[in-house]
């Protein structure tokens, strides 16, 4: 009846899963109590979990990636700290523990904390920036997030039922196969991250569809902000990379499940197919991270520096050369694997070469401020930040591109170093630049400035004295992953290692403090113009936060940087152009089919995790049925009356209005 | 092109022809009528601009390019799903760890007469969609019925040859080649079967609701789906059972 699934499954024996399932089930319960209590269940039902507006998707996405981004660094201080104590000494993490900390670590951080921040700015920015309403299909986009949330539930449930796979973050067979792994952590790996990387393919299915196709008139290719196209780009990607981990994970569920032979050491299995295919969707899974990230940063640099971007081309360029070849560089993730010369050299040669393209947006960014009036902003901290990180980044990472050199830092803590460098130097940095400045955007209200730069400069220093070290580890020949170190040599490194954690830890508290300041003084903070930044695409001709429709009539572009354009022509006409004759608007309808499916698929991945097969095809079958009753229903739009229309555009029109007369008095433009 | 011949347009950017109107594929007739041979002759530039299909600066596609697109997309997706599994293919075929090989385990005759279903079913979900196109209910529901005989046809073929194979012992448990070859017919099985669920599915909805815009968009998404298996079905033709009964 419950398969597999039994009392056994609850970690009564280790302490450190159990106090914390204890506190995260009493954490949630006292969540839902006070929603409870307070009786916001009908305002959340209605405005966020059924919602299919592509802003609260993409604040939802945030959150989620928000809340796994803690999560995976609660893991990260548990490692530092123990193999700091593990220096011929036991630690405090027995081996079975240890490695699923750096599994789910690896997991948590790369598919349920960056993965749903940066499709959060993506869903919430593209439509704005475009000049539209929503995103090509808003119902499946609700459907998208709730399944990568039901992903990330599943990863979080085995913390506390059963446990998380213990094979690193791609679950290299013959380890991961049943022979090796017979418990349920790595079929948690797979029914998690298959589940939400349909979701993630929804999404990228949808972003592309809406930048080809949904542009307001005038929004041609070449006017599009750069934000835009790096979307694009990681999206072609995503539609052309996570198949490839959907097969992937399917062969080794099927060799777990039914005894196939993909991936086996026996039989005619081939476990470098495995390593080939999970790359091919590794690599570019990086880039599809990473682009999106260069398109925040892009749009601030050009902003804080009150200029055009520089090279606007030669970043679309660069953009898509990247897109492109980081399709062809896997193999620098297995010189070792022994394909021979010719091979490594291709891939050695390919992998140099894909750095040239972010060379090319690095000085971009360089000139974009040179000249330019550049404003010291708690975003352009960030951004200046990232820079300086991310070159160092990656001249370790062509360092690492050369097999030679690859042979003999291979999975080495300097590896280890050079990717916290580029995806903690450019993902999570250009995720922190972005909140800083389209939080007001999104909320109405922006974040306090003293709480913002000090947890700049903590996440700064602390990342640069948590992971310099692990440079110097790796040249000095220690492996990844070491559950034990037993060369008392190493532990100087190990303990500057921990205390860069501690001022990252002060990094995050100021984050969380900046966060309940700002929502303290939030009256103070809040931006009544739309445009608190001086701002040159499109989002920031909205209100903040923006009415569910966006505009109330779709803008039309003439030019590049469209706002900057209607912004200059009001300044120089000393009046906004004459009120638009509104009409009334289409907008989509709520619907619950994305919290449906994605808590029958939840259930399905539940089941199958735990061999409870009645229940699994229950859930198949509800979710099947689930879509049924929505392609039944008849009414999928609702009319929003020329009245609210009028009335929401002449309040923005009156901001606007007042902004101007202040702009013209300081003579702050042009 | 003058504006007069461009589908009128509603002022929310929808096709304000209502049902019968089917700009994209009316525009893409004109320009195989005005240009037979694709030679690009017809002048590019403004009088090019068609409203609604999303090109250029015209601004947002209607509803239907829009969901034609993505679905394109989402096929395109999927194609690369059974790339892997050829490439698996690819790379198995010759590990049969001392069992049978490709040659020994493919029966074309079958597979013949799975393929001329296949094809078939494609030809009559294409005639469905023309009958769809002209507002026919009955003619619809009929080919979409025959599509769906056809379908069923094939997968019940595909099961005979799996129960067969399993009854000598060939299981996807064998070997690599094996598991390989019973992963990538399987896995357009699975396409095929859940294709016919969508169908039922479809045959319902115009039954019960008639051709409302939304159907007609799902109906041509079908046949997408539908035409796109077919095309894996041919590179599933070819390289395992016509490749492999040679080998």
């Amino acid at each position: 009846m419950l398969g597999k699934l039994g009392l056994s499954a609850i970690p009564f024996s280790e302490p450190i899963p159990l106090i914390t399932s204890i506190i995260v089930i009493l954490v949630a319960l006292g969540v839902l109590g006070l929603i409870t209590a307070k009786g916001w269940w009908p305002y959340l039902w209605r405005e966020w979990i059924t919602s299919v507006d592509h802003k609260r998707i993409g604040i939802m996405y945030c959150l989620l990636g928000v809340v796994m981004l803690i999560r995976g660094f609660a893991d990260a201080i548990m490692m530092r700290t123990h193999q700091a104590m593990a220096i011929d000494a036991p630690g405090y993490l027995p081996p079975e523990h240890y490695n699923q900390i750096f599994t789910a670590h690896g997991t948590i951080m790369i598919l349920f904390g960056a993965m749903p921040l940066v499709l959060g700015f993506m869903n919430f920015l593209v439509p704005l920036q475009l000049g539209v309403r929503d995103v090509a299909f808003p119902t499946f986009n609700s459907v998208g997030f709730w399944l990568t949330a039901s992903g990330a539930l599943l990863v979080n449930i085995s913390l506390f039922v059963g446990e998380f796979a213990r094979t690193g973050w791609l679950p290299y067979p013959p380890l991961s196969e049943t022979t090796y792994t017979p418990g349920v952590g790595v079929d948690y790996y797979l029914w998690a991250v298959q589940i939400s990387g349909v979701g993630t393919l929804i999404t990228g299915i949808n972003i592309v569809t809406t930048v080809l196709k949904m542009r307001c008139r005038g929004m041609s290719y070449l006017r599009m902000p750069v934000f835009c196209w790096t979307s694009l780009a990681s999206c072609l990607l995503i539609v052309a990379a996570f198949p490839v981990l959907t097969a992937t994970l399917a062969m080794l569920t099927l060799d777990r499940y039914l005894d196939f032979h993909y991936f086996t050491h026996t039989a005619g299995g081939n476990p470098m197919m495995f390593v080939n295919l999970v790359w091919a969707w590794g690599h570019p899974e990086v880039y599809i991270l990473v682009l999106p990230a260069f398109g925040i940063f892009s749009e601030i640099f050009s902003t804080f520096s009150g200029k055009p971007l520089f090279g606007y081309r030669s970043m679309v360029a660069a953009t898509l050369f990247i897109c492109v070849v980081s399709l062809m560089v896997w193999l620098h993730h297995f010189f070792t694997m022994g394909a021979g010369a010719a091979v490594n050299t291709f891939f050695g040669i390919s992998s140099s070469i894909i750095a040239v393209g972010t060379g090319v947006k690095v000085y971009n960014w360089i000139f974009t401020m040179y000249g330019g009036r550049v404003r010291f902003e708690v975003p352009m901290l960030w951004s200046m930040g990232f820079i300086f990180t991310f070159v160092i980044g990656g001249l370790t990472g062509v360092l690492l591109a050369v097999p030679p050199a690859d042979f003999l830092v291979h999975n080495s803590m300097f590896l280890v170093a050079h990717f916290h460098n580029v995806i903690v130097g450019g993902v999570v940095f250009a995720i922190f630049a972005g909140m800083e400045f389209w939080f007001p955007k999104a909320f109405g209200f922006r974040l306090h400035e003293g709480w913002g730069k000090a947890a700049f400069w903590c996440a700064f220093i602390g990342f640069w004295v948590t992971f310099t070290p692990f440079y110097v580890l790796g040249l000095l020949g220690m492996t990844r992953r070491l559950q034990h170190i037993n060369f008392p040599e190493w532990s100087p490194w190990l303990y500057l290692s921990v205390v860069g954690i501690a001022i990252l830890i002060l990094g995050v508290i100021a984050q969380v403090m900046q966060l309940v300041v700002s929502i303290r003084d939030r009256e103070r903070l809040r931006d009544v113009t739309g445009d608190l930044w001086d701002g040159r695409s499109l989002e920031w001709a909205t209100p903040s936060p923006p009415p569910f429709f966006n505009f109330a009539v779709l803008p039309d572009v003439e030019g590049e940087e469209a706002y900057w354009g209607i912004k200059l022509r009001a300044v120089e006409t000393q009046q906004l152009a004459p009120e638009p004759d509104y009409r009334p608007i289409e907008m989509p309808v709520n619907s619950p089919v994305g919290i449906c499916t994605a808590f029958f698929a939840a259930v399905f991945g539940f089941a199958m995790v735990w061999y409870i097969w009645w229940l699994a095809i229950v859930a198949l079958v509800a979710a099947f049925a689930g879509f049924v009753v929505f392609a039944w229903r008849d009414v999928h739009e609702f009319e929003v009356p020329v009245r609210e229309v009028a009335r929401v555009d002449r309040a923005r029109r009156a901001a606007r209005e007042a902004l101007l007369e202040r702009m013209s008095r300081h003579g702050a433009l042009p | 092109m003058s504006d007069g011949g461009s589908p009128a347009m509603g002022d929310n950017g929808s096709p304000a022809v209502g049902d019968g109107g089917l700009p994209a594929s009316v525009e893409a007739l004109r320009r195989v009528r005005e240009d037979p041979h694709r030679l690009g002759h017809r002048p590019h530039g403004p009088r090019e601009v068609v409203a609604g299909a999303g090109h250029g600066a015209t601004g947002p596609a209607n509803k239907r390019v829009i969901v034609g697109y993505g679905f394109w997309i989402f096929l395109l997706s999927d194609i690369i799903v059974f790339s892997c599994f050829f490439a698996a293919f690819a790379v198995q075929r010759g590990a049969t760890a001392g069992g049978p090989a490709v040659a020994q385990i493919v029966d074309l005759n079958r597979v013949a007469f799975e393929t001329a279903a296949l094809l078939l079913s494609s030809y009559t979900c294409m005639l469905s969609f023309a009958a769809t196109d002209a507002r026919n209910r009955l003619w619809t529901q009929l080919f979409l019925l025959a599509t769906g005989v056809l379908g069923l046809g094939f997968l019940l073929l595909e099961l005979q040859e799996f129960a067969e194979l399993a009854g000598q012992g060939i299981t996807p448990q064998r070997s690599g080649m094996l598991t390989s070859f019973f992963g990538l017919v399987g896995l357009h099985g699975v396409h095929v079967a859940a294709g016919l669920l969508w169908l039922a599915t479809m045959m319902a909805q115009v039954q019960l609701k008639g051709f409302r815009p939304e159907i007609i968009h799902r109906l041509m998404c079908f046949n997408l789906f539908w035409h796109a298996l077919d095309i894996v079905w041919i590179g599933i033709f070819t390289i395992v059972y016509l490749m492999g009964s040679g080998a």
